[in-house]
C-alpha cells in the first residue's frame, strides 16, 4: 500500500521554470509518477514545489488553497517567519506538508515525489523517516545492501519549522500495513526526535531504529541545515 | 554597578517546571551577530528605548564628548562579540572592558586604552579579540533589572516571549532554581502581541513596560537587563539580536552590518566559494555532500577514535572548481593529518567530484593521506577516474570502511 504517494498519485510541479524543476520532473516521470499541469483540469492531489525561497511560502499556501492533499516542498532557504505563517495558514486545510528543505518522498517501485536517486531503492518492508537528504540515501543503501527493502522513505527536511515533524511521519509508517520496521534518522536541533521516541515507546507496534547525526557538532553553530543547531541539556 | 553582558551561552531547556504548556529553547546562536551598538541602533529605529550613545572608531570621535553626549555619568564599553567584557583584560595589561566615569576627559582616555587593543575575556580565544569600536553611553541608574526575550520557537512553531522579573543575571540559573520567576507566552504570528498580553507581561515584570515585535526577520531578541530606572523610564540596557540567515535576501541592510573580523579565517575563505564550512580543531579533514551526511561522517570519525577538523557540506550543485577550493582550505589547516571525502551522489555526479579531486591533487602537493568513498550517480566512471590518475588515493567501499581507513592513516 505505502503511505502518502503511490502509482495513482497525480502530481503537479510548481516551479518548473528553473533547471532543477525540469530535471527532476523528468526523473520523476521516468520513475513512474504521473505529472499533470493543473489541479482543476486534472484532479491532481499532490504537488511538488521547487519555487525559489522568496516565493516558496506563497506557493505552498496556493497549493493548499487549491485543494492539494500532499504538498512536498523541496526548496531550501525559506525564511523562518514565512514558514510560521504557512503552518498557521494550512492548519485548518485538509492537506499534509512535507518539508521544506527536503528531498521528498519515495515509495519504492511506485512513485517518487522529490529528488532522491531512484536506483538505490528496492521494494521491501522498511519505512524511513529522515531530516537529511544524502544521509537518507546512505541509510537506504545500507538497508538494501543488508538484504532488506523499502516501503516509503519520507524526507521531512532540515529546517527548524517543517510541515510534518518526525513523530507524525513515524505514525504514518507505524500505521502502514506494508511497513514492518522503521528507520528514524534525525539531526541535532530541537526536540522532534525525542518527542517521537516518547510516542514510539508508548504506542509503537513495530521495531524502530534511530540515529541522530551531529554528536560531534560544536554547540551554538548551525550545521548546514537551518534547524541543525545544538541546544542545552 | 554590574553590567551583565550575555552572549555565547548555552541553551536552557525550560521543561516541565514551567506552568505553561511550552517547552522552549533559549538559544544563543551564531547566526548573523551584531555588536551591541548595532543592536541598539536597530532597537532605537523601532522605538525601543535604549541609552543615548556614541560609537568611537578612532580617538577623534571622542572629541567634544560632553557636547556630543550630555550625561551625568558615562559608561565606556569595548564592542566585541563575546561576553565577559567587564572582567576582561587588554593585551596592554589595562583591566576591564567596561568602565564608568563622570568625567568626559577620563572617558576619552578610557576609549584610548581600549581602541585597537585586543580584549581577552573568558569567552574569547586566548589572544583576545581586537576592539575596533568603543561605545560611550549615558549611564543609566538602575532601579531594577528584568529579563525579556522574544524568540522563534520550533516546538510552538512561532514566536514566544520569555520574561522574568529576575534580570541582569544568568537566565539559565533562574530557570533552574526559581522557574516560577519565568513566564513563557506564545504569540500568534497573525495577531501579534495584544494589549492584554503586553499588560500581563508588564505586570509579571512588575512595571509598566512596552515592547513591540518588529519586521526584521529576527529569530531572537534578548534584552537582559530590561531596566526600570528611578526616574521612571524603561530602558533596554543590553540587547542581543539573532537573525534568520534564510532572510538575508530581504534584509540587505541588516546583513551588511556583519563584521567578520572575529570569524575563523578558514570560514571566511570558504564563504567566498559558497562552501558550507565550519572549522573545528580535529585531525581529519572532511569533504561531504549534504549536511546530515557530513555530520554523520564527523560522528563516525570520532567513533573510531580520531577527531573531525571541520564540517563541510559541498551541496548539491558543487562544481570541480569548488572541490579544489575546498581542498585548499583543508590542506592549509595544519591540524589536518588526513582527508576523508565521502560523497553519496544523488544530484551530485560522482565523476565531477572525482575529477575535482584529481585536479586538486595535481595543483596542490598533497602531503597527507587521502581516503575517498564515492557512491551513487555515476560512481563507476568516478572510480575509474581516480584509478587512472595514478595518485595514491585510498578507496573505501562504504562509510564504515572509509572512517576506519582514515583513522588508521594518521
Amino acid at each position: 500500500m505505502s503511505v502518502l504517494v503511490n502509482k495513482d498519485s497525480k502530481v503537479i510541479v510548481q516551479g518548473f521554470t528553473g533547471n532543477e524543476g525540469t530535471y527532476h520532473a523528468s526523473q520523476m516521470i521516468e520513475y513512474g509518477t504521473q505529472v499533470k499541469d493543473a489541479v482543476v483540469k486534472t484532479g491532481a492531489d499532490v504537488s511538488i514545489i521547487f519555487v525559489p525561497p522568496a516565493f516558496a511560502a506563497d506557493a505552498i499556501m496556493e497549493a493548499a488553497e487549491a485543494g492539494i492533499k500532499v504538498i512536498v516542498c523541496i526548496t531550501e532557504g525559506i525564511p523562518t517567519k514565512d514558514m510560521i505563517l504557512v503552518k498557521k495558514y494550512i492548519a485548518d486545510k485538509d492537506c499534509r506538508l512535507i518539508g521544506p528543505n527536503c528531498p521528498g518522498i519515495i515509495t519504492a517501485d511506485e512513485a517518487k515525489i522529490g529528488i532522491m536517486p531512484g536506483f538505490i531503492f528496492k521494494k521491501g518492508g522498511v519505512g524511513i523517516v529522515s531530516k537529511s537528504g544524502t544521509l537518507t540515501y546512505e541509510a537506504v543503501d545500507q538497508v538494501v545492501k543488508a538484504g532488506l527493502g523499502i516501503t516509503t522513505a519520507i524526507g521531512i527536511g532540515g529546517d527548524p519549522i517543517i510541515g510534518t515533524p518526525t513523530k507524525e511521519a513515524v505514525k504514518l509508517l507505524m500505521n502502514d500495513p506494508e511497513t514492518k520496521g522503521i528507520v528514524m534518522i534525525g539531526e541535532i536541533g530541537g526536540g522532534m526526535e525525542a518527542e517521537a521516541a516518547y510516542w514510539i515507546k508508548k504506542n509503537g507496534t513495530k521495531p524502530v531504529v534511530g540515529f541522530i547525526a551531529g554528536q560531534t557538532a560544536p554547540p551554538g553553530r548551525r550545521m548546514g541545515h537551518a534547524g541543525a543547531i545544538v541546544g542545552g541539556r | 554597578m554590574a553590567f551583565h553582558i550575555p552572549t555565547l551561552r548555552n541553551v536552557v531547556r525550560l521543561g516541565k517546571c514551567i506552568p505553561t504548556r511550552c517547552n522552549v529553547n533559549i538559544q544563543s546562536v551564531r547566526h548573523l551577530n551584531l555588536l551591541e551598538y548595532q543592536s541598539k541602533t536597530l532597537l532605537e529605529k523601532y522605538n525601543v528605548t535604549v541609552q543615548k550613545f556614541i560609537v568611537a572608531d578612532n580617538i577623534d570621535d571622542t572629541n567634544c564628548l560632553s557636547a556630543k553626549l550630555k550625561a551625568g555619568e558615562y559608561v565606556v564599553k569595548a564592542q566585541i562579540l563575546a561576553g565577559g567584557r567587564g572582567l576582561g583584560v587588554f593585551d596592554s595589561g589595562f583591566k576591564g572592558g567596561v568602565h564608568l566615569t563622570k568625567d568626559p576627559v577620563k572617558a576619552k582616555n578610557l576609549v584610548a586604552e581600549m581602541l585597537n587593543r585586543r580584549l581577552i575575556t573568558k569567552q574569547t580565544p586566548k589572544d583576545g579579540i581586537p576592539v575596533n569600536h568603543v561605545m560611550v553611553a549615558e549611564s543609566v541608574d538602575i532601579l531594577r533589572e528584568t529579563y525579556l526575550c522574544i524568540l522563534m520557537d520550533r516546538e510552538y512553531n512561532g514566536p514566544v516571549i520569555i520574561a522574568s522579573p529576575a534580570g541582569g543575571m544568568d537566565i539559565e540559573d533562574v530557570a533552574h532554581k526559581t522557574p516560577e520567576l519565568i513566564k513563557t507566552l506564545p504569540v500568534d504570528i497573525f495577531e501579534g502581541v495584544t494589549d492584554a498580553m503586553a499588560n500581563d507581561l508588564a505586570e509579571f515584570l512588575l512595571f509598566k513596560g512596552d515592547l513591540k515585535k518588529k519586521a526584521v526577520d529576527a529569530v531572537q531578541v534578548e534584552i537582559n537587563p530590561f531596566v526600570e530606572t528611578p526616574q521612571g523610564q524603561v530602558v533596554s540596557v543590553d540587547a542581543k539580536i539573532g537573525f534568520d540567515d534564510n532572510a538575508k535576501f530581504r534584509q540587505q541592510e541588516i546583513f551588511s552590518m556583519e563584521d567578520t573580523t572575529e570569524c575563523d579565517p578558514r570560514e571566511v575563505e570558504a564563504n567566498k566559494y559558497n562552501l558550507n564550512y565550519i572549522g573545528m580543531d580535529g585531525n581529519i579533514g572532511c569533504l561531504v555532500n549534504g549536511a546530515g551526511l557530513a555530520m554523520a561522517t564527523m560522528d563516525i570519525i570520532q567513533l573510531y577514535g580520531a577527531s573531525p577538523a571541520n564540517f563541510l557540506d559541498v551541496g548539491g550543485t558543487v562544481q570541480e572548481q569548488q572541490v579544489l577550493q575546498a581542498f585548499q582550505i583543508l590542506t592549509s589547516d595544519k591540524n589536518v593529518k588526513a582527508i576523508l571525502v565521502n560523497v553519496f551522489g544523488g544530484i551530485v555526479n560522482c565523476a565531477t567530484i572525482a575529477a575535482g579531486i584529481v585536479g586538486a591533487c595535481k595543483r596542490i602537493e598533497l602531503k597527507v593521506p587521502l581516503i575517498v568513498r564515492l557512491e551513487g550517480t555515476n560512481v563507476d566512471a568516478a572510480k575509474q577516474i581516480l584509478k587512472d590518475s595514478g595518485l595514491p588515493i585510498q578507496s573505501a567501499s562504504d562509510l564504515d570502511d572509509a572512517a576506519k581507513k582514515a583513522v588508521a592513516s594518521i
